[in-house]
Order: structure tokens, then C-alpha cells, then sequence
């Protein structure tokens, strides 16, 4: 499969990613030798195999509605680039 | 051309859990200070390790049950991902291909008669954080961050909006009875979209589907869905077309504006949250769940109709909320269940006045059902008249007072003393001699004038049957 300059491109916009014309035309390539190689993995026979969605062979992990202490604030907004009134601050939020 | 309405709601619930959905941070966000509860599962740090809320996913299987759900054997969590600054992650763990529950309804009362709605699925997700908004930034607070969040879905089977706010009170109701959400629209606990297309009548071609956003209240719900009615009617009439889009409710302008819809927000890219594994649900435990549910509002109603002889709608009422319905049982069982009709009238009248005056609901009241009784049996032994009953009723609902300390208090007790009140009726007939010859020349409103006379001298204390049974013999006593 041959990914198309504006499945990169749209891939790019919702990984965040700005790319420039010689990324895109590379990553192109790249990506659709990637997904070939992963193609190879269509030449099994899974008709009787179940869908697996997890790799290790756990279930039910739970915890009880238990309340532990939180880090405190500072530590919270430690890493924080950019804060005010104790909130982590970002760029505008449009709606 | 006539069309139908066709409505289809999408409600967020957040549980009443004590620690979030993954982590065990207090999930009590609404009153703390900005990030005290935050850890780094729901700050979203690399390299940490989910685990599922097990409270959480028992509230979701009571609700699912209660709406009358399938509940599968196997459920799992996936990762919706989108790019929001409210979502630190990248991503929300939510639930895809494989729901907690489906296929499901409830019933709705619309117009007197009963209508079943499906509910498609109930799932649980994680809450997002909180922003405010600055000019030119927002501020990010993540104490809402991994919130548990019950998303139930109904089928576009809603034909107007007062479907779909009895669709809302409804799930509301049962969700409040099971105890698993608060359901406060105004505080955010619980959120509703609203998806709205029209149809020419007898079509099953549906128009655009819009997508209704910032319904902050039940009367929010209700008017933007009526403006939408409006709208896509006038725009379809006029030959357009409707696109579909997502609109908000823009409450101070009463109408919904087109919001600009963020860009790729469909492509989620789903796939399997790696860190949590899957869930088998062990139908014992289901059935666990299933023996402890609470009566439901539909149940109670149609008993409190056959046990109390209620009406359909004094029923409806009083089963709206568990603790209102509660209050007026434990009334009833303190007085008789031949009482049921005067409690409540009670409770729906002057009790409900005063609960919407100040804004609370009736856990919050002064008032307990021992102290509304104590009031009625004073009425029933004739201390009370109904006007000094209502007077003390208030006095009690603001002070939380006693209704017996209040009658002592204010001298409310009613005067029954046939001698105490000849001498008030013929006080108030000497300095009215004016409606005294108007009586006897026949003027029988002239006979409630006199009465007042007597409540007014006794402030309002005298027992009325009795003031006017001396009245009408004094006052043919004296024209002998
Ligand atoms: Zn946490």
C-alpha cells in the first residue's frame, strides 16, 4: 500500500506534526515500506484464531474505591513551562 | 409540509466514587483548590499504570441494569485520541467496540401515555480537566482530570423536545435513586448533547444531524431544542438544506450559534488501552448487583398510586426524587396511610414553595418528617387553624423551630373557647353596626366581613367554623 502525500499530510496534522515538502515526500516512503512490511502478517490464515486485544494474559485487575493522598500543588505545577493562580497555563482555548 | 422531530441524547454522569476512575486521587474536585488532587496517573506522566475503579464499573452495571441492559461478559477500555489542552494525555480512555452495557430503554410518560426509550449503550470513561478562560490563554486545572464518567446513549427515538426533557428528568431520576450520581446540570456532574434532525412526515430520510452543545440546565436542553425545531423548519421551507454541524446554546441570545467544529475531531483512532487489561464480568457478581438495586422511581410510583391512593400525578411527583419520595413515606408511616393525601398536598404545596424559594432540595430542609407530623396532628387536634398552620409551617422551615415551641412562642394556638369568642364577635359587631343592619337586610357578604373582624382581632387564632357559628346566633340574638 502506497500512501498518498495527503494521507501524510493528514496524519501529520493530528499527530501535531507540521512537516515540510521534502519530509512529506520522505516520510511517504518510509511509512508505506512500513506498512508493507507489516503486510506480510495478512498471509496467515487467522480464520480460526480469536482477536486478541491485549498481549499478556491478565483480567480483572481492579482496585477498591480507596482514597490516597495526592502530590501537592507544587510538585503538581513543578514541570509546569508556564502557570498562574496555581493552574498550568496555556495557549488561548477557542471554542 | 409537516416534518418530525427526531432527538437523540447523549448523557455524561460523573460517579459518586471517592477516588477517580485510575488513580486514588480524591475525585472530589468541585470545592478543592486548583491541583491538590492530582497525581501522576491523572497528570498524565509517562510511564504510569492505570487501574480500574471497581466501585465505578459496579455503578455503571447498576445503572445499566436499572435501564434494562445487556450486560456482556466481556468489556474492555480503549483510547480515544484527540489533541485538546484539556486532555493531557493526547488521549481519553474511554470504551469503543465493546461497552459495559447495551441495548437497553426506559419508559417516559409523554402526554399521559407511556413511551419506551432505547438507550443504545451505558459506558465508562475518564472526566477531562477543567479550563477557564483568560484573555488570550486559558488556565488549566486537572483535579476533574480521571473523574469516573458514565455515558449513557439513547436512541433517536425522542419526536419533540419535551420528549427529550422527560427523557433527561427521567434518566435523572433513576440515576439520583441509585445513588451513583449527584446529577447536577448547573455544577457540570451531569452533562447532555443533544443530536436533533428533521424529516418530512411519513419519510425515513432524516435531514443533517446537528449536534447540540453547552446545555447547562434542563431548561437549556429544552429551549435549544425548541429553537432548533424552528430553525431547521424555516430552512427546509425555504427549499435549504440543513448541514450537519455541531451548534452551541448560547443562553443570554436564546439561540444556537454554529461552533467552529475542531478540526479531524472525528478521527479518534480507537484502539485497545494496552495498560488496562479486559474485563470479565462474573454474572454472580451481576446478579449481586442486581438483587441490591433500590426500587426504581417507575415502581415506586405505580405503588405509592395503589398503596396510597395517589394520583397519577401526585405519584409522578413525589417518586421524582428518592429522598422526597422517602420523606413522605416516613410522614405516612408516622401518621396512617389515610393521611397520605393531606401529606402530600403539604409537600407539593407549601413545602415545595419554600424548598424552590431558597433553593435547596428536601434532604436540606429544617424540617423532618417527625416535625412535619408533630405540626399536622396539632391541626388535628384543633390547636391549629389551616391559616396559623401555614405561619407556623414557615417559621419552622426557616428556623428548623419545633411547630408546638412556635404555637407557645407566638400565642398561635387557635382559640376553641366558645366564651372567648362570643366576646370577640360581639366586640367586632359593636364597632361595626354598619355591617350588622347590612346582614339583616339580607347582605350575606356582610357575614364574612364580621369574621374577618373576629380573625383579624384574634390574629387569625380563632377557630373560623366556631367564629361563625356564634356570629350568625348573636347576630339573630340581638335583632330578637
Ligand atoms: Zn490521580
Amino acid at each position: 500500500m502506497k500512501l498518498s502525500h495527503q494521507q501524510v499530510e493528514h496524519i501529520a496534522r493530528l499527530a501535531r506534526l507540521g512537516l515540510s515538502a521534502e519530509e512529506r515526500d520522505k516520510f511517504s516512503l518510509q511509512l508505506s515500506d512500513i506498512l508493507k512490511n507489516f503486510e506480510v502478517l495478512n498471509e496467515l490464515n487467522t480464520a480460526d484464531v480469536m482477536p486478541a486485544t491485549h498481549s499478556i494474559p491478565l483480567q480483572n485487575v481492579f482496585r477498591e474505591d480507596e482514597e490516597a493522598s495526592s502530590y501537592s500543588q507544587d510538585e503538581v505545577l513543578a514541570n509546569a513551562p508556564r502557570k498562574e493562580e496555581n493552574c498550568f497555563k496555556v495557549k488561548a482555548i477557542l471554542e | 409540509m409537516t416534518y418530525e422531530t427526531v432527538i437523540g441524547l447523549e448523557v455524561h454522569a460523573q460517579l459518586l466514587t471517592r477516588s477517580k476512575m485510575f488513580c486514588s486521587c480524591n475525585a472530589d474536585y468541585a470545592s478543592a483548590p486548583p491541583n491538590t488532587h492530582v497525581c501522576p496517573v491523572c497528570l498524565g506522566m509517562p510511564g504510569v499504570l492505570p487501574v480500574i475503579n471497581k466501585k465505578a464499573v459496579e455503578y455503571t452495571i447498576m445503572t445499566a441494569l436499572a435501564l434494562n441492559c445487556t450486560i456482556p461478559e466481556y468489556t474492555k477500555f480503549d483510547r480515544k485520541n484527540y489533541s485538546y489542552p484539556d486532555l493531557v494525555k493526547g488521549y481519553q480512555i474511554s470504551q469503543y467496540d465493546y461497552p459495559i452495557s447495551e441495548h437497553g430503554w426506559l419508559t417516559i410518560d409523554s402526554n399521559g401515555a407511556k413511551k419506551k426509550i432505547n438507550i443504545t449503550r451505558v459506558h465508562l470513561e475518564e472526566d477531562v480537566a477543567k479550563s477557564q478562560h483568560r484573555e488570550g490563554y486559558s488556565l488549566i486545572d486537572m483535579n476533574r482530570s480521571g473523574v469516573p464518567l458514565m455515558e449513557t446513549v439513547s436512541e433517536p427515538e425522542m419526536r419533540s423536545p419535551e420528549e427529550a426533557r422527560d427523557y433527561l428528568v427521567k434518566l435523572r431520576s433513576i440515576l439520583r435513586y441509585l445513588g451513583v450520581s449527584n446529577g447536577n446540570m448547573e455544577e457540570g456532574s451531569f452533562r447532555c448533547d443533544a443530536n436533533i434532525s428533521l424529516r418530512p412526515s411519513g419519510s425515513t430520510e432524516l435531514g443533517g444531524k446537528v449536534e447540540l452543545k453547552n446545555l447547562n440546565s434542563f431548561k437549556a436542553v429544552y429551549q435549544a431544542l425548541q429553537y432548533e425545531v424552528k430553525r431547521q423548519t424555516a430552512v427546509l421551507e425555504e427549499g435549504g438544506t440543513i448541514a450537519q454541524e455541531t451548534r452551541g446554546w448560547a443562553d443570554d441570545k436564546g439561540i444556537t450559534v454554529t461552533q467552529r467544529s475542531k478540526e479531524y475531531a472525528n478521527d479518534y483512532r480507537y484502539f485497545p488501552e494496552p495498560d488496562l487489561p479486559p474485563l470479565f464480568l462474573d454474572r454472580a457478581w451481576i446478579k449481586e448487583i442486581h438483587d441490591g438495586l433500590p426500587e426504581l422511581p417507575e415502581a415506586r410510583k405505580e405503588r405509592f398510586m395503589t398503596q396510597y391512593c395517589l394520583s397519577l400525578s401526585d405519584a409522578s411527583i413525589l417518586t421524582s426524587s428518592r429522598t422526597m419520595a422517602d420523606y413522605f413515606e416516613d410522614s405516612v408511616r408516622l401518621m396512617g396511610p389515610d393521611r397520605a393525601k393531606l401529606i402530600s398536598n403539604w409537600i407539593q404545596g407549601d413545602f415545595s414553595r419554600l424548598l424552590n424559594a431558597v433553593g435547596i432540595e428536601i434532604e436540606s430542609a429544617k424540617i423532618s418528617p417527625e416535625e412535619l407530623v408533630e405540626m399536622l396532628t396539632l391541626v388535628d387536634k384543633g390547636t391549629l387553624n389551616g391559616p396559623a398552620a401555614k405561619v407556623v409551617f414557615e417559621e419552622m422551615f426557616h428556623t428548623g423551630k419545633k411547630a408546638s415551641a412556635i404555637v407557645e412562642e407566638k400565642k398561635l394556638s387557635q382559640i376553641s373557647d366558645a366564651a372567648e369568642i362570643k366576646k370577640e364577635v360581639q366586640q367586632a359587631m359593636s364597632g361595626n353596626p354598619r355591617a350588622v343592619s347590612d346582614y339583616r337586610s339580607g347582605k350575606e357578604s356582610a357575614l364574612a366581613f364580621l369574621t374577618g373582624q373576629v380573625m383579624r382581632a384574634t390574629r387569625g387564632r380563632a377557630n373560623p367554623s366556631l367564629v361563625r357559628e356564634i356570629l350568625i346566633e348573636e347576630l339573630r340574638n340581638s335583632q330578637e
